[in-house]
C-alpha cells in the first residue's frame, strides 16, 4: 500500500476506535440511568423527599429519606468547604511559591498516591483515631473523613489548573509591582477560577456519592442531625441499607433514592455550568 | 553625560551556565528615547529586564554588576523590588490584558500600591487612558473584559496600565512588533509624546523604527555592548565597523 493509502487507513481505523469508545461509555451510562429509572420511578413519591423514616419504613411502610438527603448535603458541603480551605493554600504554595524542586515533586507524587487510596481506608483510619479519642460517630467525623479523601484530589486538581494560567499574566502583575501574594490572588486565581470551580464541584460529587468513607465514622440515623456531634445518614448508605433488605418494595425505594441522588448531582452540575460561564467572562484566552 | 536616568555598570547575566550578558556598561539619558538594537539573541531583552529585576522571577538567573536607577543600585540590599517595578514600568511585546475589565486593568496597579479613593481612582484611570489615546474608544465600555479589545487597543491599554502607577522609566520590549502598521504608528506617536516626561528605553528589531524614534542608541551583539551614542552620530558614522555593518543591513 502506498504512503497516502496507509495514512488514510490509519485515520479511518482510529475514527472507528474513538466512536467505539464513545459508544461504550455513553451506552453504559445510559443503560445504568434507565435501570435506575425503571426500577425506582414507581417508588418515587413526595413523601420520600419530605419525610424522615417512620417506624416501619424499612419494612415497606410510610416515611421517606429526608434524613439521608439532608445528611448527604451537610456532609458533602461541609467537607467540600473544608477541602477548599486546605487545598487552595497548598496548591497556591506548591505552584506559585515553591517552584519546581525535588521537594515539590515528591509532594505531588504523594498527593497522587493519596488520590488512589480507596475511601474505605480513609474511613478505617479515621475510625481508629475516633476510637482512640473515645468519640462517637458523628457528622463532624464524617466531614473530617470525607475531607481527608477529598482534599488530595482537589489540591492536585487546582495545582493543574494553575499550571494552565499563562506566565505572561504573572509577569505582567509583577512588572506592575505586585507581590507574589497579590499576583496569585488577584490575577492568577481570577484567571483560574472557572477551572477551580470545576475541580471543587467534582470533589463535591465524589463526596456526596461516597459510601465507604463514612460507613464507620458518620453513623447512621433516621433523624436529621441538629448538631455536629449527632450521627448522620447519607444517601449512598440509604441506598445500600434499603437494597439489602429482603422486601421488594424497600428495594424499589433504594432505586428511587438513587434517582434522587442522581438528580442532585445533575442539578449541581447544571448550576456549576451556568456559574462558570459567568466567571468565564473576564478570562483571557 | 550629565545626570543619566540609568547607568549600567559591568553587568553580566547568566541563565544557568549560559552567559546572556557579558560586562555590559551603558548609560540611558533622561527623558529621551533610547533604542536598543541588535540581532536576535544578543541580550537586548535581558538588558531591559535587568533594569526592573524581572529576570529573577523564574529563578536560575545569576546577575553580577550594577544597574543604577537615579543613582541607586537596583540590586542593592535595601531595594524594595515592588517599588522599583512601579518606578520602572515595562511594556511588553504582546499586550497581555489581565483577566478583568478595561477599567480594572488600569486600576490594578494603583489599587495594589494603595492609591485610595474611588473618585481619585476614576480620574487617574481616565487620565491614563487619555494619555494612551484610548479614552474615546472605551469610555462607554469600561466594564467590558479587556480581552474583547482589538490587539492595537490592547497595546494602548497596556500603556495606560503602565502609566497608572506613575513610573519614571518606560521599558518597551518591541512594543509594536505584534501590531498592524496603523496601530504601530499610534504607539510610536504616543511614545514620542511621552518621552517629554519619561525616560524610554525601547528594544526594537526594526532599524527604521530606531532611526525614526530614538535620541540615543545602543548596539548589542552576542551578549556584549558594541557601541552606544546619540542617534545623529550613531546612525551616520558609528565608530565600530560591526555597528556600521548592522545598520547598513549587512547582517542581522
Amino acid at each position: 500500500m502506498d504512503k497516502l493509502g496507509r495514512r488514510r487507513m490509519e485515520e479511518r481505523v482510529f475514527l472507528v476506535l474513538m466512536s467505539g469508545s464513545i459508544l461504550v461509555v455513553v451506552g453504559s451510562l445510559l443503560s445504568m440511568f434507565l435501570t435506575v429509572l425503571g426500577k425506582g420511578l414507581g417508588a418515587l413519591s413526595l413523601a420520600m423527599v419530605t419525610q424522615t423514616p417512620k417506624g416501619g419504613y424499612y419494612l415497606g411502610k410510610e416515611g421517606g429519606i429526608l434524613n439521608a438527603i439532608v445528611g448527604s448535603l451537610y456532609l458533602a458541603t461541609g467537607s467540600t468547604l473544608l477541602s477548599v480551605l486546605v487545598s487552595l493554600p497548598i496548591a497556591v504554595y506548591l505552584y506559585e511559591y515553591a517552584g519546581e524542586s525535588r521537594r515539590t515533586s515528591y509532594t505531588r507524587r504523594m498527593l497522587d498516591a493519596l488520590c488512589g487510596v480507596p475511601s474505605i481506608v480513609y474511613g478505617a483510619f479515621a475510625f481508629t483515631v475516633m476510637i482512640y479519642l473515645r468519640m462517637r460517630a458523628s457528622l463532624l467525623w464524617g466531614i473530617l473523613t470525607v475531607t481527608l479523601f477529598e482534599f488530595p484530589m482537589m489540591t492536585r486538581g487546582i495545582d493543574e489548573v494553575l499550571r494552565t494560567v499563562p506566565n505572561r499574566l504573572r509577569e505582567t502583575a509583577f512588572s506592575l509591582g505586585s507581590t507574589k501574594f497579590e499576583a496569585a490572588t488577584q490575577v492568577v486565581l481570577r484567571q483560574a477560577m472557572p477551572g477551580i470551580l470545576t475541580t471543587v464541584l467534582i470533589g463535591f460529587g465524589r463526596a456526596i456519592g461516597d459510601a465507604a468513607a463514612v460507613l464507620l465514622t458518620a453513623g447512621y440515623t433516621d433523624n436529621i442531625p441538629s448538631s455536629l456531634m449527632d450521627p448522620v445518614a447519607t444517601l449512598p448508605l440509604a441506598v445500600f441499607f434499603q437494597l439489602s433488605t429482603p422486601i421488594p418494595e424497600v428495594q424499589q425505594r433504594a432505586y428511587a433514592s438513587g434517582i434522587i441522588l442522581l438528580f442532585m448531582v445533575l442539578g449541581l452540575s447544571v448550576v456549576s455550568r451556568w456559574s462558570s460561564k459567568k466567571l468565564m467572562r473576564y478570562v483571557v484566552r | 553625560m550629565e545626570d543619566p536616568a540609568i547607568q549600567v555598570r559591568d553587568l553580566s547575566v547568566h541563565y544557568g551556565k549560559v552567559a546572556a550578558l557579558r560586562n555590559v556598561s551603558a548609560v540611558v539619558p533622561r527623558n529621551m528615547i533610547t533604542a536598543v538594537i541588535g540581532p536576535s539573541g544578543c541580550g537586548k531583552t535581558t538588558l531591559l529586564k535587568s533594569m526592573n529585576r524581572l529576570l529573577e522571577i523564574y529563578g536560575g538567573v545569576r546577575v553580577t554588576g550594577e544597574v543604577l536607577v537615579d543613582g541607586v543600585n537596583v540590586y542593592g540590599d535595601d531595594v524594595e523590588v515592588t517599588e522599583l517595578r512601579r518606578k520602572v514600568g515595562l511594556i511588553t511585546q504582546t499586550p497581555n490584558p489581565l483577566p478583568m475589565s478595561i477599567y480594572d486593568n488600569v486600576a490594578y496597579g494603583p489599587r495594589i500600591h494603595g492609591n485610595g479613593g474611588k473618585e481619585k481612582l476614576n480620574q487617574l484611570v481616565e487620565r491614563c487612558l487619555r494619555s494612551a489615546g484610548l479614552w474615546d474608544e472605551v469610555k462607554d465600555r469600561l466594564k467590558e473584559p479587556a480581552a474583547n479589545l482589538s490587539i492595537g487597543q490592547q497595546q494602548r491599554l497596556n500603556l495606560a496600565r503602565v502609566l497608572s502607577v506613575e513610573p519614571e522609566v518606560l521599558l518597551c520590549d518591541e512594543p509594536t512588533s505584534s501590531l498592524d502598521p496603523v496601530s504601530a504608528g499610534r504607539i510610536e506617536e504616543l511614545l514620542r509624546r511621552l518621552s517629554v516626561d519619561y525616560t524610554i528605553i525601547m528594544v526594537t528589531h526594526t532599524l527604521r523604527q530606531a532611526r525614526r524614534l530614538s535620541d540615543y542608541a545602543i548596539f548589542m551583539y552576542m551578549g556584549e555592548l558594541v557601541e552606544q551614542g546619540y542617534a545623529d552620530k550613531f546612525f551616520k558614522e558609528p565608530d565600530d565597523p560591526r555597528t556600521l555593518e548592522y545598520i547598513e543591513g549587512i547582517y542581522g
